[in-house]
């Protein structure tokens, strides 16, 4: 039998605010426990959440760029459980009125276009952190985290494959880090994947009992652990057994997936209204206002790199993957007046190569745009050849010199003066008469050779496109 | 609508409320009466009102983005029974 996956994501994307959602408490990663969890995150009598405005708008900023309708009225309510890292007993979280309702995105997965439905997002405030290992069979909690405002994007179930809910991912952290509001790193825990996975056989209407799988942290484990999902659903149900409504965890290590064991009385949660939170309206003006500051988005963007620059598809993809790569190369294109492809050459090829191999993000880049810019400034007016301006790069990662600078300091600059050249270039014809016959009697390929003895001679500082030309001159 | 008692002992444990066994039948008998009225008020036709998330009615107020609170972990941690590194320390909840 044809069997069919039918997957839908919900991705708690952690909000870049300063403060928490309900409190003035901190938000900073990595703080001492417990030293960020004032009274109000710890649950203590008496106090009162007051909802952050920040959160709102970076929710309702998020829910124009989907294009789905921003709630005028939502409502905040209380999840009831116990546990731990969530001391008042219950999460506030929206339950019948999120703040913003149905939208979509659209994917691309491996060259095919498709429009995956959001079916709402709505606030909520984070737990804290147990700690479960070595507390003399204690468990230890940590508060800090309590109160971090999340934004919990719920999909439809229309992803079809792991490669579709890996390309729908992808392109909200995309987005979310476009817009600001999210810092999308998964290390950090900022954007967590949970992944509804069910299979049915092919052309059936309803959908299959689903498994939930829980806090996938990196895109390469979502892939696997859904295949993997799938293929334990297909094997369950034709050995003749049935697929179990249950959460499951992602093992990476064994890659598979298995049971978390399923709590007495699941998804009990008694959902009610907060009496301690007044219903959050959403005027037409705040919405005018938050669309003032939307960014352009990445599908805009690329358009626009191949409209404007002329770029190829992959380019254009590399260099819209975030916001901050766009914005330096475009400040490159400008301020090198340096040709825009090979601008791009040098951003996706050798500044992305050595930031991967540093580990480094666009942001941290010991080569400012600036710098760069200057490099490239210096092959658009023939001082270098791109050959060189390599060396240049290397020597210019490794310290705080400027490109003119170092051109300077190592007599870099390309030799334009055409007697120099020619006299070499007749040396060389000199040198190899072999070559020139073999040339003349029409091997073509021995031209590269020719280059090479002059560019070498020359140290690399021969104008290429000069050389090429009087090379041809001369071995007519 | 009837609550048996074996509901009451359901909703007691999601609560986490000791609740004693000779109170059960009146407890079931108490809330089953809330129920009867609540379903009584469901006879009304509210196909124009608007559901009430808050009996006040007002919008609700929000706060600038602003870190406002300084740490306080000594004094919130002096009232904890077990601290350990800064961490508050509670019974081990998975195995």
């Amino acid at each position: 039998m044809e069997w069919e996956a039918v997957i839908g994501l919900e991705i708690h994307t952690q909000l870049a605010t300063k403060s928490k959602i309900f409190s003035g408490a901190s938000t900073a990663y990595g703080a001492e426990p417990n030293t960020q969890a004032c009274a109000v995150d710890l649950g203590l009598p008496g106090v009162l959440p007051v909802l952050n405005q920040e959160a709102v708008r970076m929710a309702v900023l998020f829910g124009l760029a989907i294009e789905a309708e921003i709630a005028p009225y939502s409502v905040f309510a209380r999840k009831n459980y116990f546990y731990p890292d969530l001391p008042k007993g219950y999460q506030i979280s929206q339950f019948e009125l999120p703040i913003v309702g149905l939208g979509h995105l659209d994917i691309d997965a491996d060259g095919v276009k498709k429009r995956i439905g959001i079916t709402r997002a709505h606030l909520e405030e984070d737990a804290g952190k147990s700690l479960h290992e070595d507390f003399h069979g204690l468990t230890g909690i940590d508060l800090n985290r309590a109160g971090t405002p999340l934004l919990e994007i719920v999909s439809e179930p229309d992803m079809r494959s792991a490669k579709e809910a890996v390309a729908y991912m992808r392109k909200l952290h995309e987005l979310v880090r476009y817009l600001g509001i999210c810092d999308g790193n998964m290390q950090e825990g900022s954007f967590r994947c949970d992944a509804n996975v069910s299979v049915r056989p092919k052309g059936q209407q309803a959908f299959g009992t689903r498994a939930e799988i829980k806090n996938i942290n990196s895109f390469k484990f979502v892939e696997k652990a859904i295949n993997y999902e799938i293929e334990r659903q297909i094997d369950l149900i034709e050995s003749g057994g049935a697929v179990i409504q249950e959460t499951r965890l992602y093992d990476s290590v064994k890659d598979q997936t298995r049971s978390m064991r399923s709590k007495e009385e699941a998804n009990d949660y008694r959902y009610f209204p907060d009496p301690d939170l007044l219903p959050v309206v959403v005027d037409e003006a705040f919405k005018a206002q938050v669309k003032t500051t939307m960014p352009e988005l990445p599908d805009a963007k690329k358009q626009r790199f191949k409209d404007q620059y002329g770029l190829d598809e992959e380019s254009t993809t590399i260099l819209t993957s975030s916001r901050q790569l766009a914005d330096y190369f475009e400040i490159v294109v400008k301020e090198s007046a340096c040709e825009a492809k090979i601008c791009a050459n040098w951003v996706t090829g050798d500044l992305l190569a050595a930031l991967n191999r540093a580990g480094l993000e666009i942001s941290d880049s010991p080569v400012s745009h600036e710098r760069l810019a200057g490099l490239l400034a210096r092959i658009s007016d023939n001082t270098i050849s791109g050959k060189i301006a390599k060396q240049v790069f290397e020597e210019m990662w490794r310290g705080t010199a400027s490109a003119d600078e170092i051109i300077e300091a190592k007599g870099l600059k390309q030799i334009t003066d055409t007697g120099a050249i020619e006299a070499i270039i007749d040396k060389i014809i000199a040198d190899n008469p072999g070559q020139v016959e073999q040339y003349r009697s029409g091997k073509d390929k021995v031209f590269g050779f020719f280059v090479g003895q002059v560019m070498k001679a020359m140290q690399g500082k021969a104008n290429p496109g000069e050389v090429n030309k009087m090379l041809k001159d001369k071995l007519k | 609508m009837s609550l048996t008692t074996d509901d009451v002992k359901k909703i007691a444990h999601l609560a986490r409320l000791g609740i004693d066994e000779s109170d059960i039948e009146s407890y079931a008998r108490d809330l089953s009466g809330m129920l009867d009225l609540m379903a009584q008020m469901s006879e009304l036709n509210t196909d124009n009102v608007i559901p009430m998330a808050h009996p006040m009615d007002q919008v609700q107020r929000l706060r600038p983005d602003i870190v406002t609170e300084q740490d306080n972990r000594e004094q919130f941690q002096s009232i904890a029974p077990q601290v350990e590194a800064g961490l508050y320390l509670v019974p081990k909840v998975i195995e």
